[in-house]
């Protein structure tokens, strides 16, 4: 057989030393011929590059939006981070066996006291206004959260000026604030404001820290107590206790009433003393052992509360790391999932499209590869020659993608909130993958009608063709 | 005309054919559920308040310094007063939240019995009084408005028992189907409430981007909530002076006292702003799924051109010997048509079964409503016409192919 010989004569004629500069020769030829087909089949080829570019741009359009809005906040550290749960509504009450997403007063303190983390924190979302020292400005609320010490730590957020509060300030409720970058800018003109102090809702509080424009998307640390993981940075941090003894009531989430015993709440006191839960909780366990330790210690702090008659069900606790929350608590927005979903269906249509075309491309050309067999060429050289087509083209289809990206990434506006929109940018990666992602599907699309084109037996082209 | 030698040419191209397939069966899954979505999207954000939505502005009020309930109540009272006597107002109350604001109503769960074993109906909560009705624009269709000696104070911690309450239809018809809600008794925390009144429609304020089966269900509650975190007014203007009393009534809030926040982003907004906040991911949703449908029928078309013209180049001399052999232009012509019929109706079998798979996992994971029967048909004759005006031009120029061509390059 023809094309068996043609292999073995070119593997025996070529030297080791000589190969590699003719491969690189060769490849400058296919490049040569792909260019020349393009140009006989324009339309063809046109076609092809415009459906990769619009299949690749609409891709990566949906994908940074996507990326944006489903990143990990801290992914240095999110292995090391989780959610304690524990059930204090049970089983009849209960959102379908899950224990609700925050913690009662009553549980949220035992945990952190017990200290059995690396670091803990409990957090409620708190509404604060900031009256400025000039009577002419007007007071303005700004979102809030009431953390305890830890919390800096454990996001690891980045302090411009100062520090965190310690554990006696934790523990006496202590008028300090951290405040983030914007709010220093708007109060201090963005100095050093550690040591000064200003009023919120008429309480004076001294500025221990000033954090660095933290503002970490999606808003996961709070997410459960605030609902807002695209909305404004939180700019105000106070003690826990010190929320607590000035009885702020919270401004997020609260779930109550779910237990038919639940004691009517007239007061702040009897709203500590009861089973509503509205405390989020956050613990580092740094070893994976950390955490199986951890999730015992929650079981049998349950145990302990069935034993002594507050629950009467089995423990139902959890522990969720920060990825396992984010997808508890949904924080990716359905509409991004779903145009990736629908983006990724473009893709494939298109694909299918091109390996329809490029077929076409390949199989107009067999009396030309019946000659080049003829003359000696190997499956192997038609192969490379056909895929150093199809990257060829893949790489117009990549730019013109890129192209087409950019101008969908201005437009992105028009179809997603501002917050999320303003998140989704145009990066080195971005632009990276759109080219790699053009030139792989290409490649891929290539793969079958290179191999039909290596098929193409030389003496029948050349017969039917005579 | 012979559907045979179609097929058995068809046989030949059998990769081409399958590709050509799979694309119009893709094609059709995605672009019947897509336009779906886009459908239930622009049904879901032009659904109307059942408010004179141009002329009503929310303000959320925040109080500074932890006040009392009793504090709250009595700054919130004098706070309406000077609201109503502002000129171009035509009235305004106080509640906790706004139509289209979305997220944070207060739920209620309406038992008809104090001890309900069965789940309790969903309904979200607006605290109103004897204005409400005049301030929303909402109609009465039974019963009766509140009067100002049931208007109570509620704290934030107190339980809701209201002795009156005035329902939505949509609320009275799933409470009570088979006969009328008025004067009939409900249980929301504990205490029996009666049903004074119904009111055609009024949408909570939950409206946000997933398809809620309780937006038409809402109570009216004739209680102000002397919240010490803050409160909601609603105002309605006369025509014309909306834009000037979203300016003027902050300003009239701050000489009464200034210990309060009315923030200067977002804390007036007129419920069309709101509308086009509250609806902006559905929005969103509609225009991008519109968009990539247009895409994907340009590029299926795309597909289908470059295809036949491919196939129509390939078979020039076989065209020739047809037409020798006395073939018309037409005859030609039909055979491209017919054999395109044929390539998009076996994709549009394989779609209608992808179609169906597809919405059926939307449906599990995104709380979709099902396909409606219509659709799937309406995407088949979509992608007929569409393949059959693709093939067209190939088609033609195959028919153009003279006789003499089958003597030709032999």
């Amino acid at each position: 057989m023809a094309p068996v010989r043609a292999e073995r004569l070119e593997s025996r004629d070529s030297g080791p030393s000589r190969m590699p500069v003719q491969r690189a020769s060769m490849i400058g030829h296919y490049v040569d011929l792909a260019l020349r087909s393009c140009r006989r089949s324009k339309a063809l080829t046109a076609l092809v590059i415009v459906l990769m570019g619009c299949g690749v741009a609409t891709c990566m359009v949906t994908y940074a939006v996507f990326r944006a809005t489903s990143a990990n906040p801290i992914p240095w550290k999110s292995s090391q981070l989780f959610v304690p749960q524990v059930d204090n509504f049970g089983p009849t009450n209960n959102n379908a066996g899950e224990p609700s997403d925050l913690l009662s007063y009553a549980d949220g303190t035992v945990l952190l006291h017990a200290r059995q983390a690396k670091r803990q924190t409990l957090l409620y979302t708190v509404k604060l206004a900031v009256v400025p020292g000039n009577p002419q400005q007007q007071p303005f609320s700004q979102p809030g959260d009431a953390v305890t010490g830890d919390f800096f730590a454990l996001f690891d957020a980045p302090f411009r000026y100062g520090s965190g509060w310690d554990v006696a300030d934790d523990d006496q409720g202590a008028a300090v604030v951290v405040i983030n970058g914007k709010l220093n800018r708007q109060l201090f003109g963005g100095n050093n404001s550690v040591g000064r102090e200003i009023s919120l809702d008429t309480h004076l509080y001294r500025i221990v820290g000033v954090l660095d424009d933290w503002q970490p998307r999606p808003r996961i640390f709070d997410h459960a107590s605030a609902w807002d993981a695209f909305g404004k940075p939180v700019q105000i941090f106070i003690p826990f206790r010190r929320a607590i003894d000035l009885q702020l009531a919270p401004a997020g989430n609260v779930i109550c009433g779910a237990r038919k015993d639940d004691p009517a709440v007239p007061d702040w006191d009897s709203f500590l003393r009861s089973e509503c839960t509205w405390i989020a909780a956050w613990v580092e366990l740094p070893a994976p052992y950390d955490a199986a330790r951890y999730l015992s210690y929650l079981h049998n702090l349950a145990a302990e509360q069935q034993r002594i008659g507050r629950f009467d069900w089995p423990p139902n606790v959890r522990l969720r790391s920060l990825a396992q929350w984010m997808e508890v608590e949904r924080v990716v927005p359905k509409a991004s999932t779903l145009s990736l979903i629908v983006a990724l269906s473009f893709l494939t249509i298109c694909l299918l499209n091109v390996v329809g075309l490029m077929l076409a491309r390949f199989m107009r050309r067999a009396p030309e590869i019946g000659v080049r067999r003829a003359l000696g060429a190997s499956r192997g050289a038609i192969c490379r020659q056909f895929l150093i087509e199809a990257a060829a083209i893949g790489l117009a289809g990549g730019v013109l993608g890129l192209l087409l990206t950019a101008i969908g990434m201005a437009g992105i506006g028009l179809v997603f909130e501002p917050q999320i929109a303003a998140l989704a940018h145009l990066d080195t990666s971005l632009v990276v993958s759109t080219v790699v992602l053009a030139i792989a599907t290409t490649l891929i699309a290539g793969l079958y009608p290179t191999w039909r084109a290596a098929q193409v037996q030389p003496a029948w082209q050349l017969k039917s063709n005579g | 005309m012979q559907i045979q030698p179609i097929l058995a040419a068809l046989r030949r191209h059998k990769m081409a054919t399958v590709l050509i397939v799979l694309q119009i069966a893709l094609t059709l899954a995605v672009v019947s559920n897509a336009m779906f979505i886009v459908r239930t999207r622009v049904v879901h954000l032009s659904r109307p308040t059942g408010t004179d939505e141009a002329h009503i502005f929310a303000i959320r009020n925040g109080w500074i310094g932890s006040p009392s309930v009793r504090q709250v109540d009595a700054r919130m009272r004098a706070d309406l007063d000077a609201l109503r006597r502002l000129p171009g107002v035509r009235d305004a109350f106080a509640s906790e939240a706004y139509p289209l604001e979305g997220g944070w109503g207060l739920l209620a769960r309406v038992k008809l019995q104090p001890e309900q074993r069965a789940h309790p109906a969903l309904a979200i909560v607006y605290f109103a009084d004897q204005h409400a009705m005049d301030t929303f624009g909402t109609r009465l269709v039974e019963g009766r408005n509140f009067r100002a000696d049931e208007i109570g104070s509620m704290g934030p911690y107190d339980k809701l028992t209201p002795a009156t309450i005035i329902v939505t239809r949509d609320l009275a018809n799933k409470l009570f189907p088979n006969d009328s809600a008025l004067g009939r008794t409900v249980y929301l925390d504990d205490g029996p409430s009666a049903i004074v009144g119904i009111v055609d429609s009024l949408q909570g304020p939950y409206a946000g981007s997933t398809t809620r089966t309780i937006d038409e269900d809402s109570i009216l509650v004739p209680a102000r909530l002397a919240d010490p975190a803050g409160t909601v007014y609603m105002v309605r203007s006369q025509p014309g002076r909306l834009d000037a009393l979203m300016r003027a009534a902050p300003a009239a809030l701050f000489a009464q006292d200034r210990l309060r926040t009315i923030n200067p982003d977002g804390g007036v907004i007129s419920l069309i702003q709101a509308r086009a906040q509250g609806y902006a991911t559905d929005r969103g949703v509609a225009i991008m799924m519109a968009a990539v449908c247009v895409l994907l029928l340009l590029a299926t078309a795309g597909g289908v051109v470059g295809l036949s013209s491919f196939w129509v180049s390939q078979r020039r001399r076989q065209i020739g010997v047809r037409r020798a052999l006395g073939a018309t232009r037409g005859d030609i012509l039909r055979y491209f048509q017919v054999e395109n019929l044929l390539i998009v109706g076996a994709g549009v079998v394989l779609g209608s079964g992808l179609g169906v798979l597809a919405n059926l996992a939307l449906m599990q994971r995104y709380e979709l409503p099902r396909l409606p029967p219509g659709l799937l048909p309406l995407g088949a004759v979509l992608l007929w016409l569409l393949g059959q005006l693709a093939v067209l031009g190939p088609a033609r120029r195959a028919a153009a192919v003279p006789p003499a061509e089958a003597t030709r390059s032999v």
